[in-house]
C-alpha cells in the first residue's frame, strides 16, 4: 500500500526538482554529458580586456574565450555552441569541481598545488605572463635592480605583493610600497606621480601603459620579470577523454599558426595540400578524429571557425587590438617563443 | 549664545506676541531683497554658532562647486564615443556613458532584443506605480502581477509566441536589478510578517524556529549569505547537479531580508497596546481575523519607516550579487570600464550607477513619507 502511495509521491519530487535544476551530468563523463547537452559551459573571467570580457553588445570575446570556441567548433563543428559562465575568482575552482562548467578558460596560472590538491588537469598554457615593473622614463632607471628606495605601487593581499616583497628581499633591496585597492585607482595613482614604479602582471602593465597614460612613450617596462604566470585553461579529474580533446584543441590551434594555417586559408589547404602533417591537421588522412572522439575535420573546424593561436592573439591582445601586447615569451617556438605544439598524429 | 542673556524683560514680554507679529509682518516683509535678507538672518545667521556653521558651508560650497561644475559640465565632452576627445577636454567623459549605456543597462542580453527588457522594464514600474497608488490596493492588484509577471517572463526569457529563447544567465543590468529587488521584496514582506508572528506565538516549537531563524540570519552578512549559495552550496549538491545562479541568488536575498524586515514587524506589533489584543479577543475573532483586520492593519502603518529602510537597503544590497558573478546594474557599470581606452573614466561611470540608485532610492524614501501621512491622517498629532 504505502509502496504505491510513494512512488507518485516521488515522481512529483523528482519533477518538481528537476523543474528548478539545470542539466544532470553524470560523474566522470563529461564528454558524453557535453555532447548530449549540444553545449560547452565555459567559465571565463567577469571582465578582463583581451582574455574574457563581454564587448559593447554583450558578446563575449578574449584569448580565453576562443579556446572554448576551439573546444566547442572541434567536438560540435559549431563555435558558437558555447555558454559563458563568468566566475569570480573566489568561485572559480569550486564551479568547475561541482560541473558548473566544463572548461575553466579563466586566466588562471597553472600551479602544483591546483594541479594536484585541487583535482584539476591542466590543458597547455596558451599565455605565458609575468610579472614586472612599469616606470617613467624620465626617473632614469634601466633595470628593476636600480629601483633602491623606490616607492612601488602594488594591490595588496595578491601574489603580485608576495612576489615583489621576495624579489627584492632576495636581491637586497628596499623599497616603500603604495597599497591601493582598486586597478584602475592604482594605475591612476601611478600616473599621477605618487610611485616611481607600478608592479603587476606584464600583460596587465602593458594595458595600462597603452589606455591609461597620456603619452605611453613616456613610459616602459622594465626588462626583469620576476614571477613565471602561464595562463592555462583547466578541467576536472575524472574524465581524461575531455581532457584529451581540450588539450588537442589547444595544440591544433598552435599547430595551425606554425604550418601557417589561417581562417581566411583554410580552405585552400583542405584536400589539397601534399604535406603528410597538414594531411593530418586538416582531417585529409582519417583517425585522429576518430580517437578524438569527434568529427575528422576536428582541428579544420578549429581554423576556420576561431582562427589559428596567432590569429587569436592579434585580434585580442596583439598589435591588432586595443592591449598592444608584444608577442614575446608566446611567440612560437620556431620564433624564439614558448608556444610548442605537440606532434598532431 | 548670548543673545537670550542680553534681552531686556521688555524684549521677553515682545518675545510672546512674536508669533502672531511675524503673521503680520509677512506680507508686509513679502517681496525683493528684504524677505530674501529677513529670510537669510532668520534661517542662516540667528545665532553666532548658525552664523559660524553658515560661513563654513559657505566656504566649502565656494571650495568645491566650481571645480565640479568645471569638471562635469564646462569641460565634459557628452559625445563622439572616442576616449582620445574625453583626454584632451580634460573634463569629465560623459561620452562613456552615450557609448556604453546598453551594455550598463541591459549587461549580457542578446544586443538586437534589447526592447524587450526595456518593455519588460517599462511594464513593472507601471506595475509598481499602480501597485503604489492606493486606489488599487484590492484584489485585482494581485491578478495585474500575475499578468505582469507572466508577461514580464515571456519578453525576458522567451522561447515561444514568436520570441527566442534568452537564457537568465545572460540577463544583466537594470532589469536584473530591478528583478532582484522587487521580488526580494514583495516575496521578503510576507514571510516576514508569517516570521514577526511566529516569534510572538505561544506555540514554543513554532516561535523557536522563527526566533533561531531570525537570529542566524541577522547574525551573518549578506555577503556571506550569497557566497555561501554560490560557493559553498553547489559542494553539498551531487556533482553535476547545479540550481541556477540567479535563482540562488534570489532566494539568498529574500530569505536575508525577510529576518531583517521580520524585526520591524515585531516593533510594531509589540507596539500594539494589549487592549487591542484583548478585544478582538472579545468580538470573538479567530486568530488570522484578529491579526489580518484588527493589529497588523495598525502594527505595519507603525512601522513604515524601518519596512522603507529595509526596502532601500534591499535595494542597494542586490549590488552584492558582484561577488557571485551576476551582472547588476553596477556590475555593468564595471565591466563597461574593461575596455581599456576607456579605463581612465571610472569615475564617471560610477556616477551613472550612482545616479540611478538613487533615482529609485528617493522615489521610495518619498513614497514612504507620502504613506505616512496618508495612513496616518486619522491620528496625526
Amino acid at each position: 500500500m504505502s509502496k504505491h502511495i510513494a512512488t507518485p509521491i516521488l515522481a512529483l519530487a523528482l519533477t518538481v526538482v528537476g523543474a528548478g535544476l539545470s542539466q544532470p551530468v553524470q560523474a566522470g563523463a563529461t564528454f558524453d554529458a557535453v555532447k548530449a547537452r549540444g553545449s560547452l559551459n565555459c567559465g571565463v573571467n567577469t571582465g578582463l580586456a583581451g582574455f574574457s570580457a563581454p564587448d559593447d553588445k554583450g558578446n563575449w570575446a578574449g584569448l580565453d574565450v576562443d579556446v572554448c570556441r576551439a573546444v566547442a567548433a572541434a567536438l560540435f563543428g559549431d563555435a558558437k555552441k558555447v555558454k559563458f559562465v563568468p566566475l569570480t575568482t573566489q568561485q572559480r575552482f569550486t564551479a568547475l569541481q561541482a560541473g558548473e562548467v566544463d572548461i575553466l578558460s579563466r586566466n588562471t596560472t597553472l600551479t602544483s598545488q591546483r594541479d594536484t590538491e585541487l583535482g584539476l588537469n591542466f590543458a597547455p598554457p596558451v599565455y605565458y605572463d609575468g610579472q614586472g615593473f612599469l616606470v617613467g622614463k624620465k626617473v632614469g632607471v634601466k633595470s628593476a635592480k636600480e629601483l633602491n628606495g623606490a616607492t612601488i605601487c602594488v594591490l595588496p593581499g595578491t601574489t603580485t605583493e608576495l612576489n615583489v616583497t621576495d624579489w627584492f628581499r632576495a636581491n637586497n633591496l628596499q623599497f616603500k610600497p603604495v597599497v591601493i585597492e582598486k586597478n584602475d585607482e592604482l594605475a591612476a595613482a601611478f600616473f599621477a606621480g605618487r610611485c616611481d614604479a607600478i608592479t603587476s602582471d606584464a600583460s596587465q602593465l602593458a594595458s595600462i601603459r597603452s589606455a591609461q597614460a597620456s603619452n605611453p612613450d613616456d613610459y616602459i617596462l622594465l626588462p626583469e620579470i620576476i614571477s613565471k604566470e602561464p595562463l592555462a585553461p583547466a578541467v576536472r579529474h575524472g574524465d581524461d577523454q575531455w581532457f584529451d580533446l581540450v588539450k588537442w584543441s589547444v595544440y591544433a590551434w598552435l599547430e595551425a599558426e606554425e604550418k601557417g594555417i589561417t581562417s581566411a586559408n583554410a580552405d585552400g589547404f583542405k584536400g589539397k595540400s601534399n604535406d603528410p602533417t597538414i594531411k593530418r591537421l586538416m582531417g585529409d588522412t582519417p583517425g585522429l578524429g576518430k580517437a578524438l572522439g569527434t568529427g575528422e575535420d576536428w582541428a579544420f573546424n578549429i581554423v576556420k571557425q576561431v582562427g589559428n593561436y596567432g590569429e587569436s592573439f592579434e585580434r585580442n591582445v596583439g598589435m591588432g587590438s586595443k592591449l598592444k601586447l608584444p608577442r614575446g615569451l608566446n611567440a612560437q617556438w620556431s620564433k624564439g617563443g614558448l608556444m610548442y605544439a605537440m606532434p598532431v598524429r | 549664545m548670548s543673545a537670550p542673556i542680553e534681552q531686556s524683560p521688555g524684549e521677553i514680554a515682545a518675545h510672546v506676541e512674536e508669533p502672531m507679529r511675524a503673521t503680520l509682518a509677512a506680507p508686509r516683509r513679502g517681496r525683493g531683497a528684504a524677505a530674501l535678507l529677513g529670510w537669510t538672518r532668520r534661517n542662516l545667521f540667528s545665532s553666532v554658532p548658525n552664523t559660524i556653521l553658515t560661513l563654513v558651508a559657505l566656504a566649502l560650497l565656494v571650495w568645491f562647486l566650481p571645480p565640479l561644475i568645471n569638471w562635469a559640465l564646462v569641460k565634459a565632452t557628452w559625445t563622439g564615443g572616442d576616449p582620445k576627445l574625453c583626454r584632451e577636454a580634460g573634463g569629465a567623459c560623459w561620452a562613456l556613458i552615450e557609448t556604453k549605456h546598453r551594455f550598463i543597462l541591459f549587461g549580457l542580453y542578446p544586443h538586437d532584443q534589447h526592447w524587450r527588457p526595456l518593455v519588460a522594464m517599462a511594464i513593472f514600474l507601471s506595475a509598481i506605480a499602480a501597485s503604489c497608488d492606493p486606489r488599487f490596493w484590492n484584489w485585482r492588484l494581485a491578478g495585474i502581477w500575475a499578468v505582469v509577471l507572466a508577461v514580464g517572463g515571456w519578453l525576458m526569457w522567451g522561447g515561444f509566441l514568436g520570441l527566442a529563447y534568452v537564457e537568465n544567465a545572460r540577463w544583466g543590468g537594470l532589469p536584473l536589478t530591478l528583478i532582484l529587488a522587487t521580488l526580494g521584496i514583495v516575496l521578503a514582506f510576507p514571510l516576514s510578517i508569517l516570521l514577526a508572528l511566529g516569534r510572538r506565538s505561544d506555540l514554543p516549537a513554532i516561535r523557536a524556529v522563527c526566533v533561531g531563524y531570525i537570529e542566524i540570519v541577522r547574525g551573518v552578512p549578506l555577503v556571506s549569505v550569497l557566497f555561501m549559495a554560490s560557493i559553498m552550496f553547489p559542494l553539498f549538491l551531487p556533482e553535476g547537479l547545479t540550481i541556477d545562479k540567479l535563482l540562488r541568488a534570489q532566494v539568498g536575498i529574500i530569505l536575508f531580508t525577510a529576518a531583517y524586515l521580520a524585526e520591524a514587524v515585531r516593533g510594531g506589533l509589540a507596539a500594539i497596546p494589549k487592549g487591542q489584543y484583548e478585544a478582538a479577543d472579545a468580538m470573538g475573532l479567530g486568530y488570522w481575523q484578529k491579526m489580518g483586520l484588527v493589529i497588523l492593519p495598525q502594527a505595519l502603518r507603525l512601522v513604515i519607516p524601518p519596512i522603507v529602510n529595509q526596502f532601500i537597503s534591499c535595494f542597494k544590497d542586490t549590488s552584492l550579487v558582484i561577488i557571485i558573478g551576476l551582472y547588476d546594474l553596477l556590475t555593468t557599470a564595471k565591466t563597461a570600464l574593461t575596455d581599456p581606452p576607456w579605463r581612465p573614466f571610472y569615475v564617471e561611470s560610477y556616477v551613472f550607477a550612482g545616479l540611478v540608485y538613487f533615482g529609485f532610492c528617493f522615489f521610495m524614501s518619498r513614497y514612504s513619507q507620502y504613506l505616512e501621512r496618508r495612513l496616518n491622517a486619522g491620528t496625526r498629532r
